[in-house]
């Protein structure tokens, strides 16, 4: 049996020691430690974004509500959006990124566990000093795109929020990329060469080089409007010589790319999910590969089509509205994939695989109403209705949120020992895909009859009062599909762990070759990879009929000799949560102009940083 | 199981089946008034149609395939070990691309269509303030026959002759000082879309040269809705306008009208103590006269432009006011159209409470200021 040696240090700088127990958490550098705190965390941000949500629909049920009066409306749509977006789906993909690739590439941990965690700490304080908006004089309320000069003009202290707040974020985004790209590029077990990688930590590289080379264009954007609304700059301001669309330009080009991250995960798991499921590898490995490279090439050459009203001129529109139609061949390329993954199978429709085939069963519709954007004339009369509200929920709730409970089900038994209740995971996905349908269908109509997005209240006399009714009933079945997913998840976790057979789902990446759940140091041993679909290979081979035949327990594959050796793993640190508070101090300092908050701020990171360098690595 | 989705699949084309239907919808897309918003949605026929295609075969593709290769139980089978087919991958990356090469060809002329100013069409710039929209007709027979003689102005309500393509200029105004808040009015991004009649295009402050621009024409005399369609601040939603299109007659007569100064109240009537609140003269006039550091009325002292132009708020050819947040004219008990009276005394009584973040402050007027106020305003045409 393998041991881990972790012997006390001396001293101011001593690293903490404890890997189990509560406080281990404040401390750890598990990537899969992180990773849960990251899923815990982001969906939590996902209740409550749907709980504005369901404010919205609530105060659109009926024609000239009073629910909501405007100001609370745009508060709550705003941050519907940006919650969803950056406080949700971001971190969760970062949750199963951070959990499982170390797993499927044969590592013990990411390239940079401190990093690590403080990728995880920094998103945490920075999605709540986001939040502390609501009590402290109200939330931003210019649209997750805050559009410029509206964002620099509108009073209070929301978009300062607003601004602040996504650039903490955003730092612990772009540390978190290149934490996991390191990770991927050179912690790689021998022999798992990249065309021998998952389709899912390929997705989940491409997302890492999109967050790199993205977050920069909104953190410039995010500090030019901060500098705009709080020091009188006139970056966006036309009359001082400003330019209301550089903010449109900037915001877009990390905008477009950013919907690629939110999906590009979800095209991971999905191509993780069928080939399990189907019992066969995905169909055209490669062609998913690159289409996925692709899309990430030329999800950075779309970004006007979101400004086509905004008067570039034809050249302009013409040319994004031919690139808009071209990202549509990748994404194509994937869903054919996915069918030919299905065509011969042996379906096992379990609630992951019924979570993955629905997922790309409503991402087909968004897709679909996506290239009817790229008809630029008709996108005139659909820009900044429900149509495109319909459209973008399609894709990132139909394409990513299916994809991520299909996730939890699939890896759920690797994560925390258990199972959850296979039935009720079929219920819940029923209720979600007849609640999503009835929620975002109508949205299609609403648009195209002429409703506008961002409308706080609409009138009876625009005829769309019922569909607007059937919207909101959707929502709230969607409400108790999520109700469930809890209510199952806290009953699961309430028995003791331990499975009857640590590979459920008969799977064929190398997470699922370590116990549920893995050890702290993952494997024993690091494993030697031969093949695209490595644990099947292990687990099955082509007898004289060229049929897969199962191979006998200890029969063939990876041969594990444990001598006893001592596993390096890094050492708990406390360091990156000291650094991590720091920055909504800084937030805090500058919101309120409180100089002395700001150099406290600025002197916590750099005295965390100094720890973080100083403190001596793991035990000799 | 799986026929439910087909229900779903079933009940999502029903619907957008009946969008088609819904002819009396005042801002249905699928419904044109005029060639603009025609050829935009006759562009994307074609594509609606390959993508319903491509809906079915793609989604039905998915589900005979979930249902065909389902594990059955008891049954074992191990599936061939299938990687992949080049030829396949090829054909379905190159046919999508041949057919949006395709459907892109109608789309991309009509963008540079849609971009062409005709050069004899008539001239309106439309003016974008926070929360709503103001109209001037800047062609050279369209002056005003008092005064400046400066371009007929209009709010709320744009006043078109039906037939004659007109040129519109998209300008974002700002810079109205008069507010409750002591925020001023900014001159911030709006969209101007009326959707039987065109698509929208946005209204962006400081853009080079003219700013956008908006070609269309309304075939039949008839009021189009339009709002504002880029979020533009608290009062987004309530930044609506209204689109009248006119016979030749009646457009003749409501630009001869308009030439000239607005009607003067009888003297002694409310209508004449109600501009005497208004201009702050005479006796009603003691210590008001607030309105026209705002408002204009054409022909009269008024003439700030930081606030709606009120010289035709009593003529029915003019609907609506404040963003449309209210009718100005609604149908009696006789069906024929009479004066709101409720909703402006609501307005005047404070602005704030039905509109909130309205620019106008609250005067704290009494009932009778309010009732000789209305019969001023209503006597405006």
């Amino acid at each position: 049996m393998a041991t881990i040696t972790l012997t006390p240090q001396k001293g101011i700088l001593r690293r903490p020691m404890a890997t189990t127990g509560f406080w281990s958490w404040f401390t750890t550098v598990d990537h899969k430690k992180i990773g849960i705190m990251y899923g815990l965390s982001s969906f939590l941000f996902f209740v409550l974004g749907g709980c504005e949500a369901l404010l919205i629909r609530s105060q659109l049920a009926k024609p000239s509500n009073t629910l909501l009066n405007a100001d609370q409306y745009n508060q709550i749509f705003t941050m519907h959006g940006v919650t969803m977006i950056f406080l949700f789906v971001m971190p969760m993909s970062a949750a199963f990124f951070n959990y499982l690739i170390p797993l499927m590439i044969g590592a013990r941990d990411v390239a940079f566990p401190r990093l690590n965690a403080l990728s995880f700490w920094v998103f945490l304080l920075g999605a709540l000093f986001l939040n502390s908006s609501w009590f402290l004089g109200g939330a931003p309320d210019g649209g997750w795109f805050a559009y410029a000069p509206n964002s620099t003009t509108d009073p209070g202290n929301g978009l300062t929020f607003y601004a602040l707040g996504l650039l903490i974020t955003g730092i612990a985004s772009t540390v978190g990329a290149i934490n996991l790209a390191v990770t991927v590029i050179n912690m790689r077990a021998p022999g798992m060469s990249l065309f021998r990688m998952p389709p899912f930590v390929w997705m989940g590289l491409v997302v890492q080089f999109l967050l790199a080379f993205s977050l920069p264009i909104i953190t410039v954007a995010l500090f030019q409007l901060l500098f705009d609304r709080r020091w009188d700059t006139a970056f966006f301001d036309p009359t001082r010589g400003g330019e209301p669309l550089l903010w449109q330009h900037m915001f877009w080009l990390f905008g477009h790319p950013e919907v690629y991250i939110l999906i590009l995960p979800a095209f991971g798991i999905f191509s993780e999910i069928l080939p399990v499921f189907a019992r066969k590898p995905l169909f055209g490995y490669q062609f998913v590969v690159f289409s996925g490279i692709a899309i990430g090439f030329i999800g950075f050459g779309v970004w006007a089509h979101h400004m086509f009203a905004a008067g570039l001129g034809p050249v302009a529109n013409t040319a994004f509205g031919i690139s808009t139609a071209i990202i549509a061949v990748p994404t194509g390329v994937k869903i054919f994939n996915w069918m030919g993954t299905l065509y011969g199978g042996d379906l096992h429709l379990d609630s992951p695989m019924l979570f993955a085939l629905g997922g790309i069963a409503m991402f087909v519709i968004g897709g679909l109403s996506g290239v009817t954007h790229s008809i630029v004339p008709s996108d005139y009369q659909q820009t900044d209705t429900y149509y495109i509200v319909a459209h973008f929920h399609y894709v990132l709730f139909g394409g990513a949120i299916f994809a991520i409970f299909g996730a939890a089900y699939y890896w759920w038994p690797k994560v925390f020992g258990r199972m959850l209740p296979e039935k009720w995971g079929k219920v819940q996905f029923w209720i979600l895909l007849i609640g999503f349908n009835l929620t975002f269908a109508p949205m299609h109509i609403l648009g195209l009859g002429g409703m506008i997005r961002r409308e706080y209240t609409y009138p009876a006399a625009l005829g769309l009062t019922v569909w607007n009714q059937v919207s909101s009933v959707g929502a709230f079945t969607i409400a108790l599909s999520v109700l469930l997913f809890i209510i199952m998840v806290i009953r699961t976790q309430l028995k003791p762990a331990g499975l009857e057979n640590e590979d459920p789902w008969d799977a064929r990446t190398l997470e699922w070759t370590t116990s549920c759940p893995p050890p702290v140091y993952n494997f024993e041993e690091i494993p030697t990879v031969h093949s695209l679909d490595e644990f099947w290979h292990r687990k099955y081979a082509e007898d004289e009929s060229g049929r897969l035949v199962r191979v006998p327990a200890g029969g063939s594959g990876e041969d594990h000799h444990s001598d006893g050796h001592p596993i390096h793993l890094p050492s708990p640190s406390f360091w990156p949560l000291v650094v991590s508070f720091g920055f909504p101090m800084l937030g805090y300092g500058v919101l309120y102009y409180a100089w002395w908050l700001v150099a406290a701020g600025a002197l916590v990171i750099v005295v965390g940083l100094t720890g973080w360098a100083l403190e001596p690595s793991v035990a000799e | 199981m799986p026929s439910k989705l087909l229900w779903v699949v079933g009940a999502i084309l029903l619907t957008l089946l009946l969008v088609g239907c819904g002819k009396d919808l005042p801002q249905n897309t699928f419904n044109p008034a005029g060639p603009t918003a025609q050829s935009e949605k006759d562009v994307l026929i074609v594509p609606l149609i390959i993508a319903g295609i491509v809906f079915v075969g793609v989604e039905g593709g998915i589900l005979f395939l979930a249902l065909k290769f389902r594990h059955r139980k008891g049954k074992e089978r191990m599936p061939s070990q299938l990687h992949g087919n080049t030829r396949l991958e090829l054909g379905w990356t190159v046919a999508p691309a041949v057919l949006l090469a395709v459907v892109m060809v109608p789309a991309i002329s009509l963008i540079w269509k849609l971009a062409q100013r005709p050069p004899d069409a008539m001239q309106v710039t439309v003016q974008g303030y926070q929360w709503w929209w103001g109209f001037q007709y800047t062609d050279a027979d369209m002056a005003v026959d008092y005064g400046d003689h400066g371009p007929i102005t209009t709010a709320d309500v744009m006043v078109i002759p039906a037939g004659r393509t007109i040129d519109l200029s998209l300008r974002s105004e700002g810079g109205g000082a008069h507010s409750t808040d002591g925020t001023p009015d900014h001159q911030v991004i709006h969209s101007f879309w009326a959707p039987r009649l065109f698509g929208k295009q946005d209204v962006v402050p400081g853009a080079a040269g003219e700013g956008n621009h908006i070609v269309f024409s309304a075939w039949e005399p008839g009021i189009y809705w339009g709002q504002c369609a880029e979020f533009c601040g608290l009062e987004h939603a309530m930044m609506k306008f209204r689109i009248v299109a006119l016979n030749p007659t009646d457009w003749a007569n409501w630009v001869q009208a308009r030439k000239q100064p607005s009607s003067t109240p009888a003297p002694g009537s409310d209508a004449e103590k109600g501009m005497q609140i208004f201009f702050g003269t005479g006796q009603e006039g003691q210590g008001m006269g607030q309105c026209i550091a705002c408002h204009s009325i054409g022909g009269t002292s008024a003439v700030s432009t930081a606030a709606p132009n009120l010289s035709d708020f009593g003529n029915p050819s003019h609907p609506c006011f404040a963003g449309c947040d209210f009718d100005t004219f609604v149908p009696g008990p006789d069906g024929q159209l009479q004066p709101n009276y409720a909703a402006l005394q609501a307005w005047l009584e404070d602005p704030n409470a039905v509109k909130l973040g309205a620019k106008m402050p609250d005067y704290n007027l009494s009932q009778q200021q309010i009732q000789y106020l209305m019969a001023y305003l209503y006597s405006l045409s």
